[in-house]
């Protein structure tokens, strides 16, 4: 299959309570957590979506880094074909452990549905299609660590049998307070080419 | 009947995350879901688990929660009827 150019439209990172956009540093602060990072986040960007408080860690830093660059795309373009495709290492192990430990006691016995509906990691994806309102492609892989030749491969696919527009990918990373956000938005127009020397140079930028 | 109703939702805006809303924001007849404070079925859920744990209540029929929780003013009243602790 002959593969056209795609493009790196627009990523962020979120790492150690600092927010990077296209590589410049747009928000950082000293929080001794990630619930108050995120919160300092959320205000910062001026972002009204209440239900954010109800999301476990996963699903604000997935949402977080797709708000930074689906708002900013939204404004310039119609087009709301834009899949999904994240992944990580620790799937959603974090929520899992928290919901575990609360049914632990059988005297102490009371299961909270709200956490319960974050043990899957693909929640996130959901949170991110509700907010931006997408009926699109998504899926959420596990590996032991970020692979940007599949990144590569697994967007350029979706591209070329125009399965969607524009896809934004990456890592989405959260176990106990320890925490990554790599995400880029990929379409056939821009400056930088989309390819895995690309992406594992931006990653470990 | 006014302190369960203030400890109502002090404990509703702790337990379904309720952020930039305070006590004083929620009035004792405002409607608890759709255009009140907007909570979804994921909060009826934690409600029910919390009538449980806080009020030794339990809903056999999930559907009751539909008219128990449609507002502060009632859902004290229901839990002051039947609580048992």
């Amino acid at each position: 299959m002959t593969v056209n150019k795609n493009y790196i439209h627009s990523f962020c990172t979120i790492q150690k309570n600092t927010v990077f956009l296209n590589g410049e540093v747009v928000f950082t602060t000293e929080e001794n957590s990630f619930a108050d990072f995120s919160k300092k986040v959320y205000k910062h960007f001026e972002i009204n979506y209440p239900k954010f408080f109800k999301m476990d860690n996963l699903s604000k830093l997935a949402f977080l880094g797709a708000e930074l660059l689906l708002t900013a795309a939204d404004e310039n373009s119609a087009e709301n074909n834009t899949a999904l495709v994240f992944a990580n290492k620790s799937s959603s192990l974090d929520t899992d452990v928290k919901y575990q430990s609360s049914i632990s006691d059988s005297e102490d016995y009371y299961p909270s549905p709200a956490v319960f509906v974050y043990t899957l990691p693909n929640i996130c994806l959901g949170e991110i299609s509700i907010k931006h309102q997408l009926k699109s492609e998504n899926s959420f892989f596990i590996f032991a660590d970020y692979e940007p030749e599949f990144m590569e491969n697994y967007c350029n696919i979706l591209l070329e049998n125009q399965k969607a527009d524009r896809v934004l990918c990456g890592w989405v990373e959260y176990y106990n307070e320890e925490y990554k956000a790599f995400l880029c938005l990929v379409d056939k127009k821009g400056e930088t080419e989309h390819n895995h020397e690309q992406l594992k140079k931006l990653y470990n930028k | 009947m006014e302190a369960l109703k203030q400890e109502l939702k002090s404990k509703i805006i702790e337990v379904l995350n309720l952020e930039d809303i305070t006590v004083a924001d929620i009035n004792d007849e405002d409607a608890l879901f759709g255009d009140g404070l907007g909570l979804d079925s994921i909060d009826a859920l934690e409600l029910i688990v919390m009538l449980d744990k806080d009020y030794g209540i339990k809903l056999v029929d999930p559907k009751e929660g539909k008219t128990i929780f449609k507002s502060i003013e009632v859902m004290a009243d229901y839990i002051a009827k039947n609580r048992v602790k």
